[in-house]
C-alpha cells in the first residue's frame, strides 16, 4: 500500500498574510467555481485553505462542518473521538456563517476542530478518558477553548487520549485504544498513533478535523504528531492558560495545537495563547502574529545539533532523517553547529519523579465526593480507596503510587529534591546553548516510528517511557518545541523532526518548521478505514 | 532503592488506592523497575545547585483578597455523586 503524498509545498513562494482580511472579503460576492468548492472532499482542505475559502464565501461553515461530521461517521474504526457533538457543531457553524455574511468573522470563524477530552467544555461531558470522572459535565469552559470559540471555531467533539494524559500510545484510555490511520507497507497490523493525544493526532491525520487542541506534559503533542505525520507545537510554559485543563503535572502541562501544516498550527496557537488572570503561571506577554512568521527567511540563524541525542540503538533511518533536516536548514541559509547538552540523559528519569509526584498531588481531588465515580465503603477511607482503585486505570495507579512514594517522609530529598536539582541543570544546558547565539536546537522527534498496538505492553513500564526521551527535556526546561514531518521510513511510516526554541520565541520555530516543511512536503495515509 | 511488599501496601494506603493481595507482587515489580530506572539520578553532581521551583523566572501574580465569584451552590454540587441541600454527602466520619 503506497502512501500518497498529500501535496508538496516545495517551491511554493513564501507568503506573508496579514491577520484578518475577513471584513473586506465579506463584501465580495460568492464565486461559484472557486478552487476550494471544486474539491469534492472538503475535508482535504488545510485549515488555512478552509479559512481563506470561507472568507471568500466559496463555501459555508455548515458545508465544511457537515463534510467533517460525515468523515467522522465513517472513521469509527480509528476510535479517535470519544464524544461526537454534531448538533453543537451545526449550531456553531450556522452562527459562524451569519458572522461571515456580516463581515464580522473572527480569526477561526467557521473552522471545525476537535478538542482533547482533557479540556473542560461547558455542558459537554469531559472525562480525561478516566473512569473516575464517570459522566462529569463541567459547568465551566477552559480558557483555551473559550478563546477558540471567541474566535469562531466550531467544535466537532471530544478526542480520545491516554487516561489523564499519562501514556505514549493512547492504549491507556477508558474508551479503548486509538488506531493510527497509518499502516506499515503491505500490512494490516494496527499501529498506535502515539500518545497521550492519540485521538487528536489520528483525527487530524485522517482528515476528520482541520486541527485539534491538545496538551503536552512530556511529549503528548509532539510524539503523536511525529507518529502520524502531522505538525504539533508545545509552546513555552506559561504561553497558554492551564485554567480548565484537567491537571496532570502542573509545572509541565501546556496546551498546544495539532494540525496538518505549520501555518495551520500558527493560526490555532495565536487564538489559544494569551494571558489569563485565572492561571497564576500564565504570562502577561503580547501574542505575536505567528502566521506572519511562516515563510520568513532562516538566513543567518544558528541551529544546534546536540550530540547527546544520538542515543544507543537508534535506528539508522532516524539518524539519516536528522542529517537531512540539518542539510535542509543549511541549504536555506542557516548555520549548523554541534553542541553539548550534557544532562540530556537525566531528563527522562527526572521526569519520572517530578511528573508522578505532581500527579499524585493533583489526582488527590478524585475522592468520590465532589464529582465522578463513588464506590461505597464501610467508612470514608474505605470509600476513597475503593473509589480510586476502581476509577483509576493501571498506568495512573502506578504513577500515583510512585509519586506518593517519592514525596513520602524519608525519601523526599533522595528523589524529588534531587530531581528538581537535575532539572535546574537540564535547563542550564539549554540556557548556555542559547547564550552562544543558537536560535534553535534540532533533534529527532522520537527514537522510532510508530509501533503496533500491544507491542510495548510488556511487564516493564520503562520500555514505554523511553518513547519520550527526546521530548521530555523540553517540558523539563519549560521551552517551546515543534514537531514537523520529515519523511517516511522504509516501512512507509512517518518520522518527525523536532525544533526546540528559546523561551517565548515560538515565532522562530514556526519559521524554521516551515522551512523544513517546504523541503519535506506533506504526508497522508491511505483512507483504508472508510469501508 | 527498591521496595518490599510491606512498603507497597503502605504506599497504596497513603495514596488511598485499595490493592488486592494478589496484585502486590506485580505492583512491586513495576514500581521497582521504575525506581531502578530513576536511580541513575544519584550519580549527578548537584553540589551548589538550587532545586527548580519555576521554569521561567516569575513572581507569582497576586490579586486583591476580594470575593470574585460565588452564589452558585447548585452548580458546585451538580456533579456530586451524593448531595443534599447543597451539601456534599459522605459516609459517617466522626462517631
Amino acid at each position: 500500500m503506497a502512501s500518497k503524498k498529500r501535496k508538496t509545498t516545495k517551491g511554493e513562494p513564501p507568503k506573508t498574510e496579514k491577520g484578518e482580511p475577513a471584513k473586506t472579503a465579506a463584501a465580495a460576492p460568492p464565486t461559484v467555481a472557486a478552487d476550494a468548492a471544486e474539491k469534492t472532499d472538503l475535508t482535504a482542505l488545510t485549515l488555512t485553505e478552509a479559512r481563506d475559502a470561507l472568507r471568500k464565501r466559496e463555501l459555508t461553515s455548515l458545508e465544511l462542518t457537515e463534510a467533517h461530521l460525515a468523515a467522522i461517521e465513517k472513521a469509527g474504526a480509528l476510535n479517535a473521538f470519544v464524544l461526537e457533538t454534531p448538533e453543537h457543531a451545526r449550531d456553531m457553524a450556522k452562527r459562524a456563517d451569519e458572522k461571515l455574511a456580516k463581515g464580522e468573522a473572527g480569526p477561526l470563524e467557521g473552522l471545525p476542530i476537535g478538542v482533547k477530552d482533557i479540556f473542560a467544555t461547558r455542558e459537554v461531558r469531559t472525562t480525561a478518558c478516566s473512569n473516575i470522572l464517570s459522566e462529569f459535565v463541567p459547568v465551566y469552559e477552559s480558557t483555551v477553548t473559550t478563546n477558540l470559540w471567541r474566535d469562531g471555531a466550531v467544535m466537532l467533539g471530544k478526542l480520545n487520549n491516554d487516561e489523564f494524559a499519562m501514556g505514549s500510545s493512547n492504549e491507556m484510555s477508558r474508551f479503548g485504544p486509538v488506531v493510527s490511520p497509518w499502516r506499515r507497507k503491505g500490512a494490516e497490523t494496527k499501529l498506535v498513533p502515539g500518545g497521550s493525544s492519540g485521538g487528536g493526532a489520528a483525527a487530524v491525520a485522517a482528515d476528520l478535523c482541520l486541527g485539534a487542541v491538545s496538551t503536552d506534559t512530556g511529549g503528548s503533542i509532539r510524539q503523536p504528531a511525529a507518529f502520524t505525520g502531522i505538525v504539533g507545537i508545545k509552546p513555552t510554559y506559561g504561553r497558554c492558560s492551564r485554567w480548565g485543563i484537567v491537571a496532570f503535572a502542573s509545572s509541565l502541562d501546556q496546551a498546544g495545537p495539532l494540525a496538518r501544516t505549520v501555518k495551520d498550527c500558527a493560526i490555532l496557537l495565536r487564538s489559544m495563547a494569551g494571558h489569563d488572570p485565572k492561571d497564576t503561571t500564565s504570562v502577561n506577554l503580547p501574542v505575536p502574529d505567528y502566521e506572519a512568521a511562516v515563510g520568513r527567511s532562516v538566513k543567518g540563524m544558528t541551529i544546534a545539533i546536540p550530540k547527546e541525542y544520538r542515543v544507543e540503538g537508534m535506528p539508522e533511518e532516524i539518524e539519516a532523517l536528522w542529517q537531512r533536516g540539518a542539510e535542509w536548514l543549511r541549504a536555506a541559509g542557516a548555520e549548523i553547529v554541534e553542541v553539548s547538552l550534557p544532562h540530556t540523559k537525566y531528563a527522562l528519569p527526572a521526569y519520572y519523579i517530578v511528573a508522578p509526584a505532581e500527579a499524585s498531588s493533583n489526582l488527590a481531588r478524585y475522592d468520590g465526593v465532589r464529582y465522578g465515580l463513588r464506590v461505597p465503603g464501610r467508612d470514608v477511607t474505605e470509600m476513597y480507596e475503593k473509589t480510586r482503585a476502581a476509577g483509576f486505570g493501571r498506568e495512573v495507579r502506578r504513577r500515583v503510587m510512585i509519586g506518593t512514594y517519592v514525596l513520602s517522609a524519608g525519601y523526599y530529598d533522595a528523589y524529588y529534591l534531587q530531581a528538581q536539582k537535575v532539572r535546574t541543570l537540564i535547563k542550564k544546558d539549554f540556557e548556555d546553548c542559547f547564550a552562544r547565539g543558537v536560535h534553535a536546537v534540532l533533534t529527532p522527534a522520537t527514537p522510532s516510528a510508530a509501533f503496533g498496538i500491544g507491542e510495548k505492553s510488556s511487564g516493564d513500564p520503562v520500555e514505554m517511557y523511553l518513547n519520550d526521551v527526546f521530548t521530555v527535556t523540553v517540558n523539563m526546561a519549560g521551552l517551546p518545541g515543534i514537531v514537523v514531518p520529515g519523511g517516511l521510513d522504509r516501512q512507509g511510516l512517518p518520522l518527525g523532526l523536532q525544533l526546540i526554541g528559546r523561551p517565548f520565541d515560538e515565532e522562530t520555530l514556526f519559521t524554521l518548521g516551515a522551512a523544513v516543511e517546504a523541503q519535506a512536503g506533506h504526508f497522508a495515509p491511505e483512507h483504508w478505514w472508510e469501508s | 532503592m527498591s521496595v518490599d511488599s510491606a512498603t507497597v501496601r503502605r504506599i497504596a494506603h497513603l495514596a488511598r488506592i485499595a490493592v488486592a493481595d494478589d496484585e502486590i507482587e506485580h505492583l512491586r515489580g513495576e514500581l521497582n523497575a521504575i525506581l531502578a530506572f530513576v536511580e541513575q539520578l544519584s550519580e549527578v553532581d548537584v553540589a551548589g545547585v538550587e532545586p527548580m521551583t519555576s521554569v521561567s523566572p516569575m513572581t507569582m501574580k497576586k490579586r486583591e483578597d476580594a470575593i470574585t465569584d460565588g452564589e452558585m451552590a447548585e452548580l458546585v454540587v451538580k456533579n456530586a455523586p451524593a448531595s443534599e441541600d447543597h451539601f456534599f454527602l459522605v459516609p459517617k466520619v466522626v462517631e
